[in-house]
């Protein structure tokens, strides 16, 4: 099960829109690290609607994830977590998700393209 | 085989063997869970439980399963899951139940917090034999 990864500029665009293994997590993480280095990429949107249940094991990769995004140098949002799931996570005791969360995609990329003009060493459009 | 609405076929036995059974076994359990009546908090509530404890046995045990059963009564909903492994055991129930404790290099997050997300917890668990017990009961409206 591969997650497609979506470049637009200098930003990916992730969604999760299914049911991932552990062993999927792991490739899904491997894949968007090694893709973040690759093009340098200056913010990373990882949209998790889709994603009904997100036990401790998956809340882990999500915050690895964009623990190891940042350590590259890019800015994270996570989007979309669903009610029931923020819910779940605090009553199990996972404060969470390390990375700024964000309601939807298209909220996701305006922080992103936010933060990272106030970064101002890069612009959005340099995409070469 | 598929269940009616109104009669969910349980006891439900779900086999763990490999890591796509804690996915199937999740997903089921959502779906048991909706039919027997509980809402979508529920749902996810005992989908996530169910994902912790199936992982448990895959990792410590190799293989187990899990019974879904309903356990309503006329004046409560009610589902109880049952998940048993022929595995080592757990060494030290009261240090696993501990938040941080993990003998696996995980976070050790996955019993304590199903114990939370749960209104019944029980672990019974010895060399050859462990069985973890969990239950929502919600009063029908």
């Amino acid at each position: 099960m591969k997650i497609p990864i979506l470049r637009l500029g200098r930003v990916l665009l992730t969604s999760i829109q299914v049911d991932l293994s552990d062993a999927d997590a792991m490739q899904f993480q491997g894949d968007l690290v090694t893709k973040i280095s690759e093009i340098e990429a200056m913010g990373v949107a990882i949209d998790i609607t889709s994603l009904e249940v997100v036990d401790s094991y998956m809340a882990r990769v999500i915050n690895d994830t964009a623990t190891m995004a940042r350590l590259l140098g890019a800015e994270v949002v996570v989007c979309g977590i669903q009610p029931y799931v923020a819910m779940t996570l605090v009553e199990m005791g996972r404060g969470l998700i390390g990375a700024d969360c964000v309601f939807d995609l298209e909220q996701g990329l305006a922080r992103l393209n936010e933060r990272i003009r106030l970064r101002g060493d890069a612009r959005l459009d340099d995409g070469e | 085989m598929a269940p009616s609405a109104a009669t969910p076929v349980v006891p439900t036995r779900i086999q763990i063997t490999e890591q796509m059974d804690i996915v199937r076994a999740r997903a089921e359990a959502k779906r048991l869970v909706g039919l027997i009546g509980l809402g979508p908090s529920d749902q996810t509530r005992l989908a996530t439980a169910v994902s912790e404890l199936a992982r448990n046995i895959l990792q410590y045990a190799g293989k187990g399963q899990c019974e879904i059963s309903n356990i309503s009564t006329p004046a409560e909903l009610g589902v109880r899951i049952v998940f048993e492994d022929s595995g080592p055991g757990i060494p030290d129930v009261a240090c696993a139940m501990r938040d941080g404790y993990s003998t696996s290099g995980g976070l050790g997050a996955g019993l304590p917090g199903t114990q939370r997300l749960m209104d019944r917890f029980e672990i019974d668990s010895r060399p050859g034999r462990t069985r973890v017990s969990i239950a929502l009961i919600r009063r029908r409206l």
